[in-house]
């Protein structure tokens, strides 16, 4: 008896496929990927488009530069990989493998900007990032001169204050909203839905100065960690709640009702059902707010100002954040020189903090909940 | 609290099942009748099936017996339903007591995904917000599992996922569930349509099994079954542009071999629907 192992994806990434044998000696039918007419199809055209391309570049044409040599192999390629599947599998076939291959180009496209930010970033910045950087303030900033001086410590600290009680504010604040959208719903769903689309595209400069005016400006608070976590919040509960809310129209209606039918109460059903169902989405929209303004430099220019020096206290004193670190030394930056990479260290911080919630949030939300669903492989 | 006391009693004190009684039940969607004065008793330690075609009212006739119609957003009914002597749309008591005592079973077999094999077993009680001690919960668990005819084949895999288990041991999970919050009447709309014959005959010796503590309303398209499973049967109608009505209401057997109305007999041989 042979076993056809369609769902296992062990048996395609198997290294050695000839000796891909199920424990009771079964061989195992491999499914391929790639088969070698397609290999040799794709290898072949992207050898012609080269040649071709250097061809026009060098002998026909007086043109010059990689970027347009790259245009015209890529057109070449494309058209030659059409016309050569064309002929091999017909029409149908060929516009498919076409339209595959211009997705998958478009993609790469897309990843390029990404990639090269993170490049250039991590290029420009990795000198500053030194033991220093981690533990130092720039106390004195105008007078130093080597990177073991000074560091964003003060702003590492203020960042993760600011956007911890911003969570603290709009996590419980969007969640609820979302639930009441979902659950509860009624006359005023309708118009919450509307005022939070619209808070969602409030320019981020607008509540810092709305902040600065409705609590700073009379006084009620002076410029501090707690104002710019204020001024954030306004920015991150609409997308939590947006994206709470499209995970909880997620959960099935049959689960809200067999709770239902079991005498479950309406907050008991959201508290102990539908809530832990969407978990894994629910620490998503977390994610999503945080990413949202752990970065938004213009609210907290305005509402907390910033600081060189260290300060714990976010409802005491200015503060510092990365943003502001990094904006602060653009201000101060002579064009090269310690001040200016430490701009690019505070973006390598910055962006490895956003790397490492997302991971975090991935390995946390996976654990159960509707993410325990395996993903489905794509199959061809 | 009361309920873990019932359970812990269980052996003890035979439970006595309650007669469930509608009363001219008429149902709307929006403006849209669907349902047409229906008056059935469904008497205890029996099981009533319901039968009859498509889109004639069955599961809505269902679902104004625990009150789960009025969640469907534009719907409206009239009539009155006893759980013995209480009324279960007027009296003073409140809805969520009505569908503990009341439990349902529904087509798709819908345990939480976010829990496991045990923790969905008692979810009820938590969701009426009973604490469930350590002990207790274990007792609970094996017997109502045992009573749905699920414990041999999970007895080992209790903090699985319970989505993991086949559509039928799912069906069976969503029995147990029902069945530890100790209801006095089972519902169960459609319970075995998407299962394959052997699970229904698990759950078909369940329901039977269950009546002698549950009075059991089914719903099914199955006339087999209805003729296997339950004591009594109603035949709902539908016609053309006009609500669901009962046709036919008495003993199972007189329904099938002997019935009073020429519909009836044409549905329960085959006829039409």
């Amino acid at each position: 008896m042979t076993t056809i192992d369609l769902a296992n994806p062990d048996v395609e990434e198997d290294p050695d496929p000839s000796d891909a044998v199920a424990p009771l000696g079964e061989a195992l039918i491999r499914i391929r990927r790639l088969d070698p007419d397609s290999v040799i199809t794709y290898c072949g055209a992207a050898f012609s488009a080269l040649a071709l391309a250097w061809l026009i570049y060098e002998r026909f044409a007086p043109f010059s530069g990689g970027l347009g040599f790259l245009v015209v192999a890529w057109t070449a390629f494309c058209i030659i990989v059409y016309s050569l599947c064309r002929q091999q599998w017909g029409k149908i076939a060929a516009r498919d493998h076409l339209v595959r291959l211009l997705v998958a180009s478009m993609a790469m496209l897309a990843l390029i900007p990404l990639g090269s930010i993170v490049f250039t970033v991590v290029q420009r910045g990795y000198h500053g990032l030194q033991p220093s950087f981690l533990t130092h303030t720039m106390a004195g900033a105008a007078s130093l001169s080597k990177f073991s001086q000074g560091g964003a410590w003060h702003s590492i600290v203020g960042s993760f204050e600011v956007v911890g009680i911003a969570m603290l504010i709009s996590v419980p604040l969007g969640v609820m909203t979302a639930v009441f959208l979902n659950e509860i719903g009624g006359r005023l769903a309708r118009p919450v839905r509307t005022l939070t689309d619209a808070m969602s595209a409030v320019p981020s400069v607008v509540a810092g100065l709305f902040i600065f005016a409705v609590l700073i400006q009379p006084q009620y608070l002076k410029a501090t960690g707690f104002a710019g976590a204020l001024a954030i919040s306004i920015l991150m509960v609409p997308t939590v709640t947006r994206t709470a809310e499209v995970v909880l129209r997620l959960v099935p209606g049959g689960l809200r009702e067999a709770s239902f039918a079991l005498g479950g109460s309406e907050w008991n059903t959201t508290k102990q059902v539908v809530l832990p169902t969407a978990r894994t989405g629910l620490v998503t929209a977390v994610v999503l707010g945080v990413a949202r303004v752990v970065g938004e430099t213009a609210p907290l220019i305005i509402t907390m100002i910033g600081a060189q020096q260290f300060n714990g206290n976010p409802f005491r004193g200015l503060q510092d954040a990365l943003p502001l670190f990094i904006w602060s030394d653009k201000v101060n930056s002579t064009g090269q020189g310690v001040v200016d990479t430490w701009m690019w260290s505070g973006a390598c911080v910055l962006l490895a903090i956003v790397l490492v919630l997302f991971v975090a949030a991935r390995v946390l939300g996976n654990r159960s909940g509707l993410g325990a669903v395996p993903r489905v492989r794509r199959q061809r | 609290m009361t309920i873990l006391e019932e359970v812990s009693l269980e052996s003890d004190s035979a439970n006595v099942a309650s007669a469930l009684t509608a009363r001219s039940v008429s149902a709307w969607f929006g403006n849209h009748k669907v349902l047409e004065r229906v008056s059935l008793e469904m008497r205890p330690n029996e099981v009533t099936a319901l039968i009859g075609p498509s889109g004639c009212g069955k599961s809505t006739f269902l679902r104004t017996l625990n009150r789960m119609h009025e969640l469907v957003p534009g719907a409206s009914l009239a009539g009155e339903i006893l759980l013995d002597d209480t009324d279960i749309y007027r009296d003073p008591v409140a809805v969520t007591e009505i569908r503990r005592r009341i439990g349902m079973v529904f087509q798709k077999p819908n345990p939480f995904p976010a829990m496991s094999v045990a923790e969905n077993v008692v979810a009820g009680l938590k969701l009426c917000g009973h604490k469930v001690d350590r002990s207790s919960r274990d007792d609970l668990v094996q017997h109502c599992l045992s009573r749905a005819g699920l414990w041999n084949e999970v007895k080992n895999r209790l903090h699985d996922n319970g989505g993991a288990l086949s559509g039928g041991q799912q069906q069976r999970l969503c029995i147990a569930r029902s069945l530890a919050v100790r209801p006095d009447v089972l519902l169960m709309d459609e319970p075995c349509s998407a299962l394959d014959p052997t699970s229904t005959r698990r759950i078909e010796e369940t329901i039977d099994e269950l009546r002698e503590e549950v009075t059991i309303v089914i719903v099914t398209h199955n006339m087999q079954q209805a003729q296997r499973v339950s004591q009594r049967c109603a035949f709902f109608l539908a016609g053309e542009n006009e609500p669901g009505h009962v046709v036919e209401a008495g003993r199972t057997e007189a329904m099938f071999t002997n019935p009073q109305d020429q519909r009836t007999l044409d549905y329960v041989r085959g006829r039409f629907g």
